[in-house]
């Protein structure tokens, strides 16, 4: 914890705080986007918004694996946890995403699905092997950093002869929803403009810093990698203000002590020989991407419950009055959708960023929500 | 437990049958040779349908009652008998009153084991007699396997809350403070800890723990001044400062540096992305008291082994929301919510 708490020092932030305040130019706006939902959560969960002077406004991206899966896909997974024999076992956010008629794996789970929550892939694994009358399935999310793990559990399985074991698979690559937002933006589809990234942590410990290089190339944005610890995001901020008042766009990394240029080639070898980019896969919020999300290669198509059980997607729409569309792109703030906090909270959320810890109106709601008309003037 | 023409003999090896809750004679074995010794006093003794006890002098009488079905039934620190008994004892307690008397029933899953119920009588017995608060009367049932985990367990309490206490949830104003006893998740972490799936080796114990001693020391100390106390268990010290401030119709404002957290228990919780404000306690309280009362309190309360790390947390504050605010230690604010969903089942 020691080594946690070096990055939760009070005093350094009000140090690092004050050089922001002091080169952050009043006359400038620095919107600054935090691709991740780790970084959405400490920035709520340290009260960092109030260490930032006015012209410096966070706007919180999609990189949360829960918020984005589209509500085609949780129906998918409700249908096919209640076909009789499947066991379904997935991550405990996954549980209260809220499906099409606000169905979910929770109700789904209440009213006799055999649903599992689990810590890690393995245990997944563990339960196939032990339960060898069970089809197992790994409701398997998540961006690169999630990844490598659902590959060793398909790995795992298939050393040891699992037959009953599968996956169905979410999983979502980053530059692709990075690409898509830069470009909306661009086209002003919200009137959103963002001046910098922070760029993710986890992630970019596997992908590597280059990854983003195309934000700086062909958008000229610029992006400052950082640890997820609220000092990390400090000093990143700093440094996308030095970048912009420089008039530079670099791929810059603060999270020097987890991030290489070319990240960790193991896991993307390991990644690469069982997966391959889908044409295209739909995101809440950004619509259908294409190369955006993974499915496993034909060799390993035994261990793909979509091709296994004939999983359908039937693509269903938002609730009407969601705003989580429009929040993941940045366009609008939490506290602007007129859900938020009325029917939407984090007890019975409407939509997906009011379910994970890391989504930006959970964040909002649990840590920030006093702060509300402040929030409502600095985002006009 | 009134068993009639029983004899104490009862194979320890073996398991609880349907007969053990049947009223006939394996019951009253049952009784006899596990509860009644674990249990024992002159109250119990009396064999009857029900306790008849005196009342040892004038005041209010405080009462009580809750159902324990923590998972597991044992846990590093203690079990479900010594929790079943010390969480009674201190909803009980913190009224001000001094606990008196407990109930004990007990629904045992058919084929549990009977040298594992002996363990959790004798723990029971255990930590009644440590606190001083002897169980007067009891019941057992035994349900069909499946129609049960293992053993639940209800208590009840009574006490006598002595003349010119009276402590609510309703009476926190505007500048009082808020105490907290001492360090804040140690139960949760320890039950998680032995979790099956998500087993992982710490050096937490549980705090389970009787707090009237600490209480009654709080009362001497404070009187008059102290407005209410709570412990913090289910949904953690944010759960129970939100209970407050909406009781009270106030806000709080706490600091989160005082806060007391073992740093084995903040790097499990970090491990398993979960806030130590939210994280069960079985043997802490959290105290609202007049500033005028505050420091004659705190030094009590250290005085006392239960209350050692007892520190300043808070301050009540006005809020027509009745927001539970702090100030992080890295110098930002935020909300201190209600745990939304569920952290854990089955943690007490």
């Amino acid at each position: 914890m020691k080594h946690v708490e070096e990055y939760r020092d009070g005093a350094l932030a009000q140090g690092l705080a004050a050089a922001i305040r002091a080169e952050a130019d009043p006359a400038r706006s620095y919107r600054l986007m935090e691709f991740c939902g780790g970084h959405t959560h400490a920035i709520a969960r340290y009260g960092l918004e109030d260490l930032l002077p006015p012209p410096v406004r966070l706007i919180h991206g999609p990189g949360c694996p829960v918020c984005v899966l589209p509500v085609g896909r949780i129906d998918a997974a409700i249908r096919l946890a209640a076909r009789p024999g499947i066991t379904l076992c997935t991550y405990g956010d996954l549980m209260r995403l809220p499906g099409s008629n606000r169905d979910s794996l929770l109700k789904a789970k209440a009213a006799g699905a055999d649903i599992r929550m689990v810590y890690s892939t393995l245990d997944a694994v563990a339960i196939a092997a032990r339960e060898p009358e069970r089809e197992v399935v790994f409701f398997a999310i998540g961006f690169e950093t999630t990844t490598p793990p659902t590959a060793v559990a398909i790995r795992e399985a298939e050393q040891n002869g699992l037959t009953n074991f599968s996956i169905f698979c979410n999983h979502v690559l980053t530059p692709a929803a990075i690409r898509a937002i830069v470009t909306g933006a661009e086209a002003a589809r919200d009137g959103v403009a963002i001046d910098g990234f922070i760029g993710p942590a986890h992630v970019s410990t596997v992908i590597g810093s280059e990854a983003y290089r195309f934000c700086a190339d062909e958008f000229a944005k610029p992006v400052a990698i950082a640890g997820f610890e609220p000092l990390d995001v400090l000093q990143a901020v700093l440094m996308l203000v030095r970048q912009i008042n420089q008039g530079r766009h670099e791929i810059e990394t603060q999270y020097i002590r987890a991030v290489t240029p070319t990240g960790n080639r193991k896991a993307q070898a390991l990644v690469a020989t069982m997966f391959e980019p889908r044409p295209s896969f739909e995101w809440r919020g950004l619509g259908a991407l294409p190369d955006s999300g993974l499915r496993l290669r034909p060799a390993f198509a035994r261990f793909d419950a979509e091709t296994r059980f004939e999983v359908e997607t039937v693509p269903a729409p938002d609730h009407p009055g969601c705003a989580c569309g429009t929040i993941l792109r940045g366009a609008k703030r939490p506290e602007q959708c007129k859900l938020f906090g009325t029917i939407c909270t984090p007890d019975s959320p409407v939509g997906a960023c009011m379910v994970s810890s890391e989504g930006a109106c959970a964040a909002q709601w649990s840590y920030g929500r006093f702060r509300r008309p402040a929030a409502e003037r600095v985002s006009a | 437990m009134s068993p009639r023409d029983a004899k104490p003999r009862l194979d320890l090896s073996g398991r609880v049958e349907m007969t053990h809750g049947a009223g006939g004679r394996a019951m009253a074995q049952l009784i006899e040779a596990i509860f009644k010794p674990a249990l024992a006093n002159d109250f119990l003794a009396q064999g009857n349908d029900q306790a008849v006890m005196p009342l040892p002098g004038p005041g209010r009488l405080a009462m009580s009652t809750d159902g324990y079905v923590v998972s597991p039934l044992f846990f590093p620190g203690g079990d479900i008998g010594s929790l079943a008994i010390h969480g009674t004892i201190n909803d009980v307690a913190l009224s001000g009153a001094v606990p008196l008397y407990l109930s004990v029933s007990v629904i045992i899953e058919e084929g549990f084991p009977l040298a594992d119920l002996a363990r959790i009588a004798d723990s029971m017995g255990a930590a009644s007699r440590a606190a001083g608060v002897p169980v007067v009367t009891g019941d057992t049932k035994v349900v069909e396997r499946g129609k049960a985990d293992g053993v639940f367990i209800s208590t009840a309490g009574l006490g006598l809350v002595p003349p010119g206490l009276d402590l609510s949830g309703d009476r926190a104003r505007p500048g009082d403070r808020v105490i907290l006893s001492g360090s804040i998740g140690d139960h949760g972490i320890a039950i998680l800890s032995s979790r099956e799936n998500l087993e992982f080796e710490t050096a937490i114990l549980s705090d389970s723990a009787a707090l009237h001693g600490l209480i009654a020391a709080m009362v001497a100390a404070a009187g008059p001044h102290l407005k209410l106390m709570r412990d913090p268990t289910r949904g953690g010290l944010a759960a129970t400062l939100n209970e407050i401030a909406n009781q009270s119709g106030v806000g709080i404002v706490i600091e989160e540096a005082a806060i007391p957290v073992k740093p084995q228990v903040a790097a499990a919780c970090e491990l398993l992305g979960i806030d130590p404000l939210t994280v069960a306690n079985e043997g802490k309280l959290i105290a609202v008291v007049d500033p005028a009362g505050a420091e004659a309190l705190l030094a009590a309360m250290r005085a006392h082994p239960l209350g050692r790390e007892a520190a300043l947390i808070g301050t009540i504050g006005e809020d027509d929301q009745h927001f539970v605010q702090m100030r992080t230690a890295f110098g930002g604010g935020r909300i201190v919510d209600w745990l939304a969903g569920e952290q854990l089942p089955r943690i007490c």
